[in-house]
């Protein structure tokens, strides 16, 4: 592994190391069964310092949730392991992990499937209490819990009602509010506010934002919406069948992408900026779609809808490469 | 409406559905025997329970030499009149033993036996079929197995087996009549864990760190414990008639000792003279059961914070739920 901060002499506080997840997929009668394998992460690597943000974006399909999965232990890794503090998140031991999880905290696309309709918010947001009865004292439980639905934009009376009565916005907002109970130091965002209304969305993104700055969470930030992760990002990781294609800083990627898949996915951001240089023509369009993960091409996964595919792009799979705040896995990064 | 103060919210646009003021505006708790008042059947079955409760509780103190007691004038007497005195007004039965003196005397023994038949096979299934949706796949598949074994098994054969083998008194009864309902419950409990496990709120309960038990306990059972109880209310009279089959041969509740299951048994010899014998205690186990159910059924909707407000007075309409 290359390390990827020049200058920072600041040990990471998450270290993802070759995280592969393989699902296997059994069809067919007893007699006529294929085991495939869904290859949904192959290899991902990246690190996560403390305070920032890390976009991770993708087309559908492409591993993201199951990254995110995997480093919460909601689904057992393959192989790779995830160094949280230098603790390996995939070999920890049950009390281990129970102390890991306790900063390491998520938040879940569906707010209205992730809050149990039968408990109140108080409930809900002091459950990270319950199940580590160390972090709040019993006495101030429903105090601190009235605080944290302030901090979140609700309001303290809210805590006596059930998740029903309120908006998918709303909802986010108490999911935001038991995720940050125990004071985590990592927040994995699952596709937070692609599941609410647009400006929704941005209320609920200003939110993330607020609370970071407050209290200094590092986020793994998932979506497949550019224009939200410009907003929050310090860094962007581009995943493709599994794998990271490009991952850099912001700006480095918004204005000087080099993968191909990079480039498409960025012209395909839809922009209200009429008069900009980006005019129409520019849009690159993709043939295709995007093969299936039990059957990945050789070499490059994206070599098949690629228009800059060579002949080694075939045979071999290029890795990440490049100088520390910008890495493309690309034969033919272009310079630009 | 005029409750609701806007903007309330930092940083917040404001931007407010009349479905999310609403939202604002709900009124909380009722408190549970408001609701009770609201729903009549409810209510009704309720009262009809608290009677039998007390005919459980001072039933057999109070009747036990009435309903023993034969007066050949007063055999298979009708239904309908006080001439030999209030407790004959339910009729004789074929010994000219006043029915509803039996019917009251009988309550006690035929709720005891059939409510802790159920409660044990509900208790018992319940754990086991968490354990087989939630804890193990291989430990799953044995008690599956378990449940398929005793489900294959003609229940009233295992019944006699079992009583023939122990020793025919009440508490075997009750573990034999437990043990042929189980599979139901097991069956159901690990049906509905299978499916809520897979929710997200519980993946969100594992990865604050909660353990199996706390998920199984705080997320699983809630939600597992209504469709149980409507089970239960059903298997209620299943398990009455039963335990009168098992007394009809001989293994189960012996006279002079009565359960309405007994009486309805008793009485089919007489259906064609005297239909009140069998059908009167018959109309006891149906009214059981059916109050039970109703009750049930009331209870899962209080016990549903999305249902709830069907039962709240709150101006008598809807004013939660937002589909926003």
């Amino acid at each position: 592994m290359t390390v990827e901060a020049s200058g920072t002499v600041e040990a990471p506080v998450l270290e993802i190391r070759d995280l592969v997840k393989h699902f296997p997929a059994t069809g067919g009668f007893a007699t006529t069964r294929k085991t495939d394998v869904v290859r949904a992460v192959d290899g991902v690597s990246f690190i996560l310092r403390a305070g920032e943000t890390l976009g991770l974006v993708g087309e559908s399909g492409c591993g993201k949730s199951t990254v995110a999965r995997t480093l919460l232990r909601l689904e057992e890794p393959t192989a790779g392991a995830a160094l949280f503090h230098g603790q390996d998140i995939f070999t920890a031991t049950s009390m281990e992990l129970k102390n890991i999880r306790r900063r390491l905290q998520v938040i879940f696309q569906d707010p209205y499937a992730s809050l149990n309709p039968r408990m109140t918010v108080a409930n809900i947001i002091s459950e990270p209490w319950v199940i580590h009865p160390d972090a709040a004292p019993k006495a101030e439980r429903a105090d601190r819990v009235r605080t944290l639905l302030e901090n979140v934009g609700l309001r303290r009376e809210h805590a006596e009602r059930y998740p029903h009565e309120f908006s998918g916005g709303q909802r986010q907002r108490i999911g935001i509010a038991r995720a940050i109970a125990l004071n985590p130091e990592v927040l994995i965002c699952d596709e937070p506010v692609s599941a609410l209304d647009v400006s929704v969305q941005a209320q609920v993104v200003n939110l993330l934002m607020e609370i970071q700055e407050r209290l200094n969470i590092a986020y793994v930030f998932i979506a497949h919406d550019l224009s939200v992760v410009r907003h929050m990002s310090h860094r962007i990781a581009v995943m493709y069948l599994g794998r990271i294609v490009e991952i850099g800083a912001k700006d480095e990627i918004y204005n000087h992408p080099r993968h191909p898949y990079t480039k498409a996915l960025l012209s395909a951001e839809p922009s209200l900026d009429f008069s900009s240089t980006r005019k129409k023509s520019s849009r690159i369009i993709l043939k295709g779609e995007a093969p299936s993960p039990s059957n990945p091409p050789s070499g490059c996964p994206f070599r098949n809808r690629c228009w800059k595919a060579q002949d080694i792009c075939a045979h071999a799979s290029p890795v990440l490469e490049g100088h520390a705040g910008h890495r493309v896995a690309c034969y033919d990064p272009e310079f630009s | 409406m005029s409750r609701l103060t806007r903007g309330y919210v930092t940083n917040e646009l404001n931007i407010m559905t009349t479905a999310e003021q609403e939202s604002l505006i709900i009124r909380r708790g009722s408190p549970w025997w408001r609701m009770l008042l609201r729903d009549r059947f409810a209510l009704v079955a309720a009262l009809w329970l608290f009677v039998l409760t007390l005919c459980f509780l001072f039933g057999p103190l109070l009747f036990e030499d009435a309903a023993t007691k034969l007066n050949l004038r007063a055999r298979n007497l009708p239904p309908g009149s006080l001439e030999h005195g209030w407790l004959m007004y339910l009729g004789g039965d074929a010994l000219g033993r006043p029915m509803l003196a039996r019917l009251i005397v009988a309550s006690r023994n035929t709720l005891a036996i059939a409510l802790s038949a159920v409660f044990v096979a509900m208790i018992v299934g319940g754990i086991l079929g968490m354990i087989a949706g939630y804890v193990g796949r291989s430990v799953g598949h044995v008690i599956m197995r378990f449940a398929d074994i005793l489900q294959s098994f003609p229940s009233l054969l295992l019944a006699v087996v079992v009583l023939y083998i122990l020793e025919p008194n009440v508490t075997n009864l009750v573990i034999v009549l437990a043990i042929t309902r189980l599979p139901i419950y097991l069956r159901v409990t690990r049906a509905e864990v299978l499916e809520i496990r897979e929710r997200v709120f519980v993946d969100a309960a594992r990865a604050l760190g909660g353990s199996r038990y706390h998920i199984l306990r705080r997320h699983i059972t809630p939600v597992v414990a209504p469709t149980l109880l409507t089970i239960l209310t059903v298997d209620f009279s299943i398990v009455m008639l039963a335990e009168s089959s098992l007394s009809f041969l001989g293994i189960g509740i012996q006279p002079p000792e009565i359960t309405w299951g007994l009486m309805v048994a008793a009485g089919r010899n007489y259906l064609s003279q005297a239909w009140w014998l069998a059908f009167l205690p018959g109309l006891a186990i149906m009214m059981a059961t059916l109050s039970g159910n109703i009750l049930s059924n009331w209870l899962r909707v209080v016990s549903d914070p999305e249902q709830r407000w069907r039962l709240e007075d709150s101006s008598g309409k809807k004013s939660g739920q937002t589909d926003a």
